[in-house]
């Protein structure tokens, strides 16, 4: 029988049981709660971040609910923590001697001073953290005062502060990356030229998750005023998948990445790691359901590595960074189309509104079924379409007065008028009506040979071929 | 009208309204079809899609409006409906092996809200038209032929022989599905509209008829049926012998009748299980439901049978009462004979098979009449069985100043029916009136 996968990392110098970390937010407030963590599974915790003394306000989260499911999206203007420095340094020391084997993080922010961030390194550090996260990427709050995203977002200040960080400290140093900048790419390379050992991406987005239209006051509400947030949670995980690939086929700005954003899931995080990523941190989903999530996490992963014969984690990670390229290296040649399973189809015709109104126009309506009284309508569009279902007389089906009421309605059987046909020679292959088919593996997509052998636009146009083949219509 | 307390705690809501969280988790089920079957399937075409959307999107208002703007009586429509058999029987998830929309819930809830924030109906015009349309019968086609008419700015009269307006939604329908007293909140809004209701005038005679077409430009009759179809045995005309159709208004609109401990009910269509599942709820220990057919060919909906029997109604098919037994203390007995199709096809009763089932109380719901003296006083109305011939897209009939709907033209059928046909009719009756006026 084959050994299990193991999952045990070595992240940038930091070793931990499993890739699956708490990000430097409220579930790592105090030592307490990361014990819990790591008796839940975790393998390892950023505490949440220490240094200067703040206060915070009340209320600090916002969330956006979307169809009736809670926290799509989550929004916060807490600030860092409001424990007094002391009291943190002691739990950092309880908690690593308690939990040697549990990777633990100091996420750091002080003032941009050397002997500032000189001190706080030597506490951290003394007090026993692995390593040490440089938060450049708060962006409200703290941003105001010159810390956090002010410095993220400039890349001369990230360098610098790598500098005199890596000046003093003995344990690796990942710096997190804001998103709020246009290329993410450039504040990774200042990490690195700055000495960073890793980065961590991504932190918050800013955010206005809502506003009350009753009160009309924005959300979070805070005695009737509001402030720009950070946004995380399962909305941002695109955004953040994308910018954890910018930064890792970058090869100015190669370095471990820590990848972080709407993580709640094992697929989640193997789709992190696919992109780079040699540990993840959660935040947004153990706020919504505790720690116990990563009981599934580890779970999860594991059986998918034994299924696909990976034995570590580095069997895969950043499997797929290559796959990701440049739009001007896809295959111009390659064609797909959309194919409807007519016994899966239920007959709620979405995707042929979808394609009128959102993509090529090459659904239709215009199959027949039952008996047919009068001219058929051949391609009509949607409003015709609709308008004669409001124009038909439809009554109630009474056993007594109609001879066929009791038969069946046809419930478990689409009729054949409501199954759209798709147009194959006019199909682009956009892949939409797949999208909004909410039957599984009704409509799927499928390869039609062109004869042509693949051919790039770049290809094409090194060629000094520039033709555009045009589409009928 | 009496609504005493007991009523209201013998004959609870059937499906109780949706909480708002649980409505919206609903509404966010549905997939929002093009071009939906529910709203195909719909006799007014009430665009599902759109209200369940809106209720999902917090514009309960919006909601109402749009189903309101197909149907005036939606919100009796939403208790009354038989849903499985329209609307919901439609859905598409049914293919996708799961639970339809629950439609009709969520039109309840859309409408309740509606009534509990004082919304109005709206018209459709500002503009005010001289023209008088009188409507005959206040049941609901006639309600959706004057909603329609006077939020176009026509001037309506609605004539009911009746104190209270509605027809079976406020007579007829079993309390637990709608309430008279909601029946008659929903006509309150078509009252807002600036309807005119004569109550108790009763159009019956040909003078009547000859009297309203020189006061009114356009007459639509929505007189429903006539009288009930009488069980025609020995022992008939005995005052515990009861009409269904009037024992149900008389639990729902005065006093609770008297029950008895046992009671027979003649029939098994709708009507007839409405009154069965009444008499169990006003307290009968024993009550039967005696159809001379077998159980495939009762003319309820399989989910009224279903319903009956859950309340404790017991069936015994293939009887036919032949009399019924009395004596100075009451009704003893009905006496049946069971009853065997022959090799003609006929349905023939079995000799010597004569049995007695102890009732003290027998209703009949085996149908009801054509109001043919009113009818056939209407001059050169065409009728078909009883029925008013009309062009089923404008309810016109053969007469250019009459319009007809509702059960006097399709025989009976449901009030959503109904709605369409008088919706439909007053559509035509408005351009009509137009086309004269151009």
């Amino acid at each position: 029988m084959p050994k299990a996968p193991d999952l045990a990392v070595n992240f940038a110098g930091i070793r931990s049981p499993n890739p699956f970390w708490l990000a430097s937010a409220p579930p790592t407030n105090c030592g307490e709660q990361i014990m819990r963590a790591f008796d839940a599974g975790w393998g390892g915790a950023v505490w949440k971040t220490i240094g200067e003394p703040i206060v915070n306000v009340s209320s600090r989260y916002s969330s956006i609910d979307w169809n009736g499911q809670r926290m799509m999206g989550l929004n916060n203007i807490e600030l860092i923590s409001d424990r007094p420095l002391e009291i943190n340094l002691r739990e950092i020391a309880e908690v690593k001697k308690r939990y040697p084997k549990n990777a633990l993080i100091a996420s750091l922010m002080v003032e941009s001073k050397r002997e500032a961030w000189h001190t706080i390194v030597a506490q951290a550090e003394d007090a026993g953290a692995d390593g040490l996260e440089l938060n450049f990427g708060c962006p409200h709050g703290m941003s105001e005062r010159g810390m956090g995203s002010a410095v993220g977002q400039v890349p001369e200040y990230t360098e610098m502060i790598t500098t005199w960080v890596k000046e003093k400290a003995r344990t690796p140093v990942i710096v997190k990356l804001t998103p709020n900048i246009s290329d993410i790419r450039v504040i990774a390379r200042a990490a690195k030229r700055g000495g960073a050992d890793a980065v961590s991406a991504i932190n918050t987005i800013n955010s206005i998750t809502g506003i009350d239209l009753d009160s009309l006051i924005p959300r979070p509400n805070v005695d009737g005023k509001s402030s720009h947030g950070g946004y995380c949670g399962p909305a941002v995980k695109p955004i953040a998948l994308n910018m954890v690939q910018q930064v890792a086929s970058d090869p100015e700005a190669a370095l471990p990445i820590s990848g972080i954003g709407g993580i709640a899931t094992w697929k989640d995080a193997a789709e992190f790691i696919l992109l780079g990523c040699g540990t993840v941190q959660v935040c947004t989903a153990v706020m919504h359901y505790g720690y116990r999530i990563v009981e599934d996490m580890i779970d999860g992963l594991t059986n998918w590595m034994a299924q696909k014969n990976y034995a570590t984690i580095e069997d895969f990670r950043g499997l797929v960074v290559p796959k990701v390229t440049e739009w001007k290296h896809l295959n111009l040649n390659y064609k797909i189309v959309a194919h409807i399973d007519e016994a899966k189809c239920i007959g709620c015709e979405l995707c042929y509104i979808a394609c009128w109104d959102g993509a090529h126009q090459c659904i239709y309506l215009d199959r027949v079924s039952g008996p047919v009284d009068g001219r058929v309508e051949l391609h009509a569009k949607p409003a015709a379409i609709e308008a004669a279902t409001r124009a038909s007389i439809t009554v109630t089906p009474i056993p007594k007065l109609d001879a066929h009421a009791g038969a069946s309605n046809g419930r478990n059987a689409t009729p054949l008028a409501r199954i759209p046909r798709i147009d194959e020679t006019e199909c682009v292959g956009c892949n939409l009506c797949s999208l909004v088919c909410p039957v599984e593996n009704c409509i799927t997509m499928v390869e039609v040979a062109t004869g042509a052998k693949p051919e790039t636009w770049a290809e094409r146009t090194a060629s000094g071929d520039c033709t555009v083949p045009q589409r009928h219509s | 009208m009496r609504q005493s307390e007991e009523i209201a705690e013998r004959f609870p809501d059937l499906h109780p309204p949706f909480a708002a969280q649980a409505a919206i988790a609903e509404a966010n089920r549905c997939l929002n079809c093009f071009d939906a079957p529910c709203m195909g399937a719909c006799p007014t075409h009430i665009d599902v899609p759109r209200f369940i959307g809106k209720i999902a999107r917090d514009n309960l208002r919006g909601s109402a409006l749009t189903i309101l703007d197909a149907n005036v009586l939606g919100a009796s429509c939403s208790r009354v409906c038989p849903v499985e058999v329209l609307c919901e029987g439609a859905c598409v998830l049914h293919r996708y092996n799961k639970k339809p929309i629950e439609i009709a819930r969520l039109q309840r809830f859309a409408m309740d809200s509606f009534h509990a924030a004082g919304g109005k109906l709206l018209r459709r015009s500002q503009e005010e038209h001289p023209e008088k349309i009188a409507c005959i019968g206040a049941g609901p086609a006639s309600l959706a032929c004057a909603a329609e008419l006077r939020q176009q700015g026509f001037q309506v009269t609605v004539f009911e022989r009746r104190p209270l307006p509605g027809g079976l939604n406020t007579y007829g329908v079993a309390e637990y599905k709608l309430p008279a007293r909601a029946s008659l909140e929903e006509i309150e809004l078509i009252r807002g509209l600036g309807v005119e209701f004569r109550y108790e005038s009763e159009i019956r005679t040909q003078q009547d008829l000859e009297q309203l077409e020189r006061e009114f430009d356009r007459l639509f009759i929505g007189v429903g049926l006539g009288a009930a179809h009488r069980l025609g045995i020995p022992g008939d005309d005995h005052r515990d012998v009861i009409d269904a159709l009037q024992f149900i208004a008389r639990y729902k609109t005065a006093d609770p009748p008297p029950i008895s401990e046992s009671v027979a009910v003649i029939g098994a269509g709708n009507t007839a299980i409405d009154a069965a599942n009444a008499a169990r709820r006003l307290g009968a220990s024993n009550v039967a439901i005696l159809y001379r057919r077998a159980e495939r060919h009762m003319s309820a909906f399989a989910f009224e049978y279903e319903h009956a029997k859950q309340e404790g109604v017991r069936f015994l098919w293939r009887v036919m009462p032949v009399r019924i037994h009395s004596d100075e203390h009451g009704i003893r007995a009905i006496e049946c004979v069971q009853a065997a199709v022959g090799d003609d096809g006929v349905l023939a009763a079995v000799p010597g098979s004569n049995f007695h089932f102890d009732c003290q109380q027998i209703i009949y719901a085996i149908g009801q009449s054509p109001l043919l003296e009113l009818l056939s006083s209407c001059r050169s109305l065409e009728l078909s069985n009883g029925r008013v011939v009309v062009d089923r897209a404008t309810g016109a009939t053969s007469n250019p100043k009459y319009f007809a709907g509702g059960d006097c033209v399709n025989g009976g059928r449901e009030v959503v029916d109904a709605v369409a046909d008088g919706k439909r009719a007053g559509l035509e009756i408005a351009w009509s009136l137009e086309v004269a006026h151009a």
